[in-house]
């Protein structure tokens, strides 16, 4: 096989059958497309209409269960006073998400993806516009919960956090490498549970580190409240960073 | 499974780029670190483009191998697994191929 033009296949050299008479001849089309050029579009729209508005958006992956929406609710009781925060919730089905985080006194937009395992740029696109943020504010996507496709699909975010719970094991970074490798931030939930647990904090960070050898791992606990003001000064600095660019 | 959105994404990007009647033959550049399986395109393939133009046309995909450069040691290496490790121990490499996720040629008539 060619890997430099792409000329052929794995079958090698091959001959086109002989048209039959009156049909067309086969024709060959080079092609040079991307196959999420069109997510891609979307979301290089919302960035811009994002960066427009000075809005930061952060694009929260974990497999499901793992805290993101009890962490959204900390975050909003913790910060929402000084920063106004929206959030876009992506499940498969129901509303219970985005009515806990209307419940904490929060905008939110749920997005219902039915059989679909990710968010992808249009959906998202069309929620920020329901959502209307305002100038200046925090955009939470709760993307679905699911450690593999979402790592695939560019929202426009800005940052994209993973959150991984004790309770899953030290070993999903090496399982699931495109996740981790997506992150800007690893967060590290549920270390309230630690005493119940043979749980190895380090052997976790170094997993994430082989990885995404840039990324930092904070270990929190979303309902005791334990090691979140590491999170809330990497938000605060993000967000100045968004703002000032 | 991500892969039947990714066939859509690309059955459809064919359809827009090719208004030809009958397309024979779809060829695909999947990387080994893409993160998406050929196998699982290859089955969604045929339901997907069932009653468009590349209604049964052959599937071909190259798989472009990873490779990168380790930036401690300056080494570079060839790799099929996410997991990045130079033999040297590092496993901060720049990754200069394997992530292709692209549609390379039709056959059309
Ligand atoms: N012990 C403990 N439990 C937690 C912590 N954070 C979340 N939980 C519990 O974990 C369960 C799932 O939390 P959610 O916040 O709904 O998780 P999620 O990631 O939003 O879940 P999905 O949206 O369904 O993917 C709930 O029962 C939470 O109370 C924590 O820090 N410690
Ligand atoms: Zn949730
Ligand atoms: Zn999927
Ligand atoms: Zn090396």
């Amino acid at each position: 096989m060619c890997g430099t033009c792409g000329c052929s296949d794995a079958d090698g050299v091959r001959l086109n059958p002989e048209p039959a008479a009156g049909s067309v001849p086969v024709r060959t089309i080079a092609l040079e497309r991307q196959v999420l050029a069109k997510n891609d579009v979307l979301a290089a729209k919302n960035r811009i209409w994002l960066r427009e508005k000075g809005i930061l958006a952060i694009n929260l992956m974990s497999s499901p269960g793992a805290g993101k929406t009890t962490l959204l609710e900390n975050t909003l009781r913790e910060l929402g006073s000084t920063i106004p925060i929206g959030v876009i919730e992506g499940d498969q089905e129901t509303l219970l998400d985005s009515n806990r985080l209307r419940a904490a006194g929060c905008r939110a937009v749920q997005i219902n993806t039915g059989a679909g395992c990710h968010l992808d740029a249009g959906a998202v696109g069309e929620a920020l516009t329901s959502l209307d943020p305002p100038d200046g504010s925090v955009v939470f996507v709760e993307n679905v919960g699911n450690l593999v496709c979402p790592a695939l699909f560019d929202l426009g975010e800005h940052r994209r956090v993973v959150i991984a719970s004790i309770t899953e094991g030290e070993d999903k970074p090496l399982k699931y490498p495109h996740m981790f490798q997506a992150a800007h931030l690893v967060l590290l939930n549920k270390i309230d549970l630690l005493p119940y647990l043979d749980y190895d904090v380090a052997g976790f960070s170094g997993n994430a580190r082989i990885a995404n050898p840039s990324v930092d791992v904070v270990p929190v606990s979303a309902t005791r409240d334990t090691g979140l003001e590491g999170w809330h000064e990497w938000l605060r600095a993000n967000l100045t960073q968004v703002l000032t660019a | 499974m991500h892969e039947l959105g990714i066939t859509q994404s690309i059955v459809d990007a064919v359809l827009d780029a090719i208004e030809e009647p009958r397309i024979t033959r779809l060829q695909l550049e999947i990387g080994k670190l893409s993160g998406v399986v050929p196998d699982s395109v290859r089955f969604c393939f045929d339901l997907v483009a069932s009653g468009t133009a590349l209604d049964g046309a052959r599937l071909d995909i190259v798989e472009p191998p990873g490779r990168g450069a380790c930036r401690s040691c300056g080494h570079t290496c060839e790799f099929d697994d996410p997991i990045v490790l130079c033999p040297c121990g590092s496993a901060d490499v720049q990754v200069r191929s394997g992530r292709e996720l692209k549609i390379t040629a039709v056959d059309v008539g």
